[in-house]
């Protein structure tokens, strides 16, 4: 093959193709090692899909500082920790997961009505600040940092999991002051991302190896129920994923 | 300056199940039909990569761009309203297809006392079973009147069911079998059976085996893939109107369809209206689309809006209880129970409207003389498809973050199915529509205001339909059940249900009423308002059957009115002068 046929190909049909010429076993050596920041002294790596190829999914495109991502990071594997039941939101990707969608249209509200005047409301009429979700998670990323060092004179990603907890419940509990938008308001915002970011579909950049789907025996992106469905048995599927559907 | 474009026979606003309907019925008559949806172009093609949670369920892919329009809320009259910034209690449709592209598809019929709903409480229980602040009216038409509509929308869908013991007897039967079982629904018709209630498989626009329509449109099969509500269906399974109606219209080439054509207002003398202007949402040119007979079929809200914003109709006065547009607006009361159970069951496999049901406690069904509520709700136990992100539920006291809540809901997952209600709801003279005097859309134009509270008559009736729902659950022997709590006002920021009715009501005195029961305008004749927005209250079932059949009867009534002109019901006035 020449390099310029080569360059024609889509990424994924070379992989494909190569991977056809190698007998299904072309891996990670071949196309580059894997690519995956490991903050947390953690011996695994985190994983990159089923291909083993290069994940240029992570890679930050909202957050300028690794210390606000590393806070972010350590409050996700909080919320969804590594337990006997498998990964955490870190191996899962789900930081990545929330990162891209800070640097996107959920970040930046874009479907979201925005215009004022805002007037903080009763409890009844929901979200009423001018801030963009991205700011918010800046704000409350920031905050927690904060709050660690005030409380226990460290940072937040080198406090014990427990002094985490008493963090984050604070923000939970709208104990910390934050401008334009309360600490609950954020730590909802954060605890649905990182549930988000573990079971969306891979495709995300979270649910890495669909393992989080795998945890719940929830099959992912079937076609067709049609013969099982009356099923008296639990039936447990290998899950798919949409990458599964792509042609 | 907006470009004036030459006068077609009928413009509809909204393209949807009620836009299609007319589209269709017409354009196969001969007429001249424009269908101008704000949206965009969309057909099964688009739903190829539709099994996608996070997408289409979390980030709502396919409903109402809010940065663009909302609308605002408040409880009462003495609050500021403030806008709807995301989405939360319901949700607005869009595009071609609107709601009916991402609906589950139940497919219910009104019951007979839902349109005399007043004149048979009164009779039965007296005048007073209701305070007078609740607005009841009878909706101007009477079920065996609308009952050949709903079997044209039944066999234009390919709805698939099976007869309910409770319900008068069909004259026709459902075009197509009830769905396959499943053993949690199974379930639940022997515990509902031990019970002595009366369950059924439910009537389903998921349809359980290959139809043509009586327009030459071929359904498919269901194929249980548990991705229906607020997804898009990628086999063309599940009744739209993007594989039914609106093919039939563009087949005649009598249809035109324009996406990205958002209208902002119907023009009018104030006794005609002679068509509408719109804005492309791509490029902001203004156009003026004459047309002989505006339809307005686009959502309950838009409805509303549009009538109040181009000053059409009588606006409604919940101080004086006078006017008509923006009345009667209802929600529906979701009352459920969710049931923890030993066992796993396939709950990741199912379809919208996938469901055993009964309506014990519907209707008029069960003697309320010794309970502080009318009507009731349809109690259904559906298998949906559980999805991953959206289902984390365990018994309450589990932690919502953290170790335990990551256990538990995983453990739960696959053992846990909820019994839900749609629970009738009543009007009442505070909840109502109007414009916003302080908030606007991304054309300049008012919001919707929206002034809604749960009424007593609504917490009543959540906590007896609650308690009815735990019941069940018990008898199938779930291992633990929790009956959910109603919250003290309605609450924007949780999500509930999309049944949103009322604002554009039907009924037979124009004094109470905006339409008549064809849906034609009392006070505009050339105006048809098409939707749940004619609803005189919200029964205890999904809507869009009767938006179905509403939509068939009007299509009648504009084939009418090209040939009579004038109003085609006769007044029946309460006021002696008029």
């Amino acid at each position: 093959m020449d390099e310029k046929s080569k360059s024609n190909m889509s990424r994924r049909k070379f992989i494909r193709n190569s991977s056809y010429a190698a007998g299904g076993l072309i891996g990670g050596g071949i196309l580059g090692s894997i690519i995956g920041t490991n903050y947390f002294g953690e011996t695994e790596q985190p994983s990159t899909g089923s291909s083993k190829e290069s994940n240029f999914n992570r890679a930050l495109m909202y957050f300028t500082r690794q210390s606000d991502f590393q806070i972010l990071s350590a409050a996700t594997e909080r919320i969804y920790p590594k337990d006997e039941n498998g990964a955490g939101a870190i191996q899962l990707g789900v930081p990545y997961f929330i990162d891209h969608e800070l640097a996107g249209a959920y970040g930046h509200n874009e479907r979201e009505y925005m215009k004022g005047p805002f007037f903080s409301g009763t409890d009844y009429q929901g979200y009423q600040t001018p801030l963009k979700r991205h700011d918010v998670f800046m704000a409350g990323i920031r905050a927690m940092e904060q709050e660690s060092k005030s409380n226990y004179d460290a940072s937040f990603i080198d406090l014990e999991g427990e002094q985490q907890d008493e963090i984050l419940k604070k923000f939970e509990n709208d104990e910390v002051k934050l401008k334009h938008v309360s600490s609950a308001y954020f730590f909802e915002m954060l605890r649905t991302a990182t549930i988000s970011g573990a079971y969306a579909d891979p495709l995300y950049g979270g649910n890495a190896d669909m393992e989080a789907w795998k945890m719940k025996n929830f099959p992912g992106s079937q076609m067709t129920y049609l013969n099982k469905i009356g099923s008296e048995k639990f039936i447990e599927m290998k899950p798919k994923s949409l990458r599964d559907h792509l042609s | 300056m907006a470009k004036k474009l030459n006068k077609v026979d009928v413009v509809t606003v909204g393209v949807g199940w009620a836009g299609g309907i007319i589209a269709s019925e017409l354009t196969k008559a001969g007429l001249k039909v424009v269908g101008l949806e704000r949206g965009e172009e969309r057909t099964t093609e688009d739903f190829q990569m539709v099994h996608d949670e996070y997408r289409y369920a979390i980030r709502y892919e396919l409903m109402q761009d809010l940065s663009k329009e909302t609308i605002t809320f408040r409880n009462s009259l003495n609050e500021q309203a403030l806008p709807m910034r995301q989405y939360g209690a319901f949700l607005i449709g869009t595009g071609v297809g609107g709601a009916g592209a991402h609906w589950n598809g139940d497919t219910w019929f009104f019951s007979p006392y839902d349109f005399e709903i007043k004149s048979m409480t009164d009779k039965k229980y007296g005048k007073n079973k209701l305070p007078k602040e609740y607005t009841l009216q009878d909706w101007g038409i009477t079920y065996d009147e609308l009952a050949p509509y709903y079997h044209q929308f039944e066999k234009m869908a390919g709805t698939s069911g099976e007869l309910n013991p409770l319900r008068p007897e069909r004259t026709e039967e459902y075009p197509t079998p009830p769905m396959k079982s499943t053993p949690i629904l199974d379930r639940y018709m022997e515990a509902a059976k031990k019970l002595k209630l009366h369950p059924f498989r439910q009537p389903s626009a998921n349809i359980s085996e290959v139809y043509k329509n009586p327009d030459g449109q071929t359904l498919n099969q269901c194929q249980y893939c548990g991705f229906c509500e607020k997804f898009g269906c990628e086999y063309g399974a599940k009744s739209s109107p993007n594989v039914t109606v609106i093919p039939t219209a563009l087949k005649t080439g009598n249809f035109e369809l324009r996406t990205h054509a958002n209208v902002t207002g119907i023009i009018h003398d104030g006794n005609k209206a002679t068509g509408v202007r719109y804005v492309d949402v791509q490029t902001g040119e203004e156009f003026d689309q004459l047309a002989d007979v505006v339809v307005l079929t686009s959502y309950t809200l838009n409805n509303t809006r549009l009538l109040l914003q181009s000053e059409l109709g009588r606006p409604y006065n919940p101080e004086t209880g006078t006017g008509v547009i923006g009345k009667n607006y209802c929600y529906q009361i979701t009352a459920v129970a969710t049931g923890f159970f030993k066992e796993r069951f396939n709950a990741a496999m199912g379809a919208g409207s996938l469901g055993t049901t009964l309506d014990d406690y519907n209707n008029d069904n069960f003697d309320h003389s010794d309970l502080d509520f009318i009507h009731g709700g349809s109690i259904t136990m559906k298998q949906l498809g559980k999805r991953p992100i959206n289902e984390n539920g365990a018994p309450s006291g589990t932690p919502r973050w953290g170790k335990e809540f990551k256990a538990e809901s995983i453990k739960w997952f696959n053992r846990s199915i909820p019994v839900t209600s749609q629970g009738a709801s009543m009007p009442h003279r505070n909840n109502y529509l109007s414009l916003d005097p302080t908030y606007k859309d991304a054309y300049g134009n008012p919001l919707l205001r929206m002034t809604y509270d749960f009424t007593k008559q609504d917490q009543a009736l959540y906590k007896y339909i609650t308690a009815r729902c735990a019941e069940i659950l018990t008898e199938m022997g779930a291992e633990v059940v929790e009956p959910k709590e109603l919250t003290e006002h309605f609450d924007i920021v949780p999500a509930q249900n999309d049944h949103i009715t009322g604002g554009v009501i039907m009924g037979a005195d124009p004094e109470t009423s905006a339409l008549n029961n064809y849906l034609q305008m009392w006070d505009v004749d050339n105006v048809f308002v098409i939707g749940a927005s004619a609803f005189a209250h919200n029964g205890g079932y999904n809507p869009t059957g009767t938006v179905g059949a509403l939509a068939y009867r009007a299509a009648e009534g504009i084939l009418k009115y090209r040939e009579q002109k004038g109003q085609l019901v006769k007044r029946e006035s309460s006021n002696k002068l008029a």
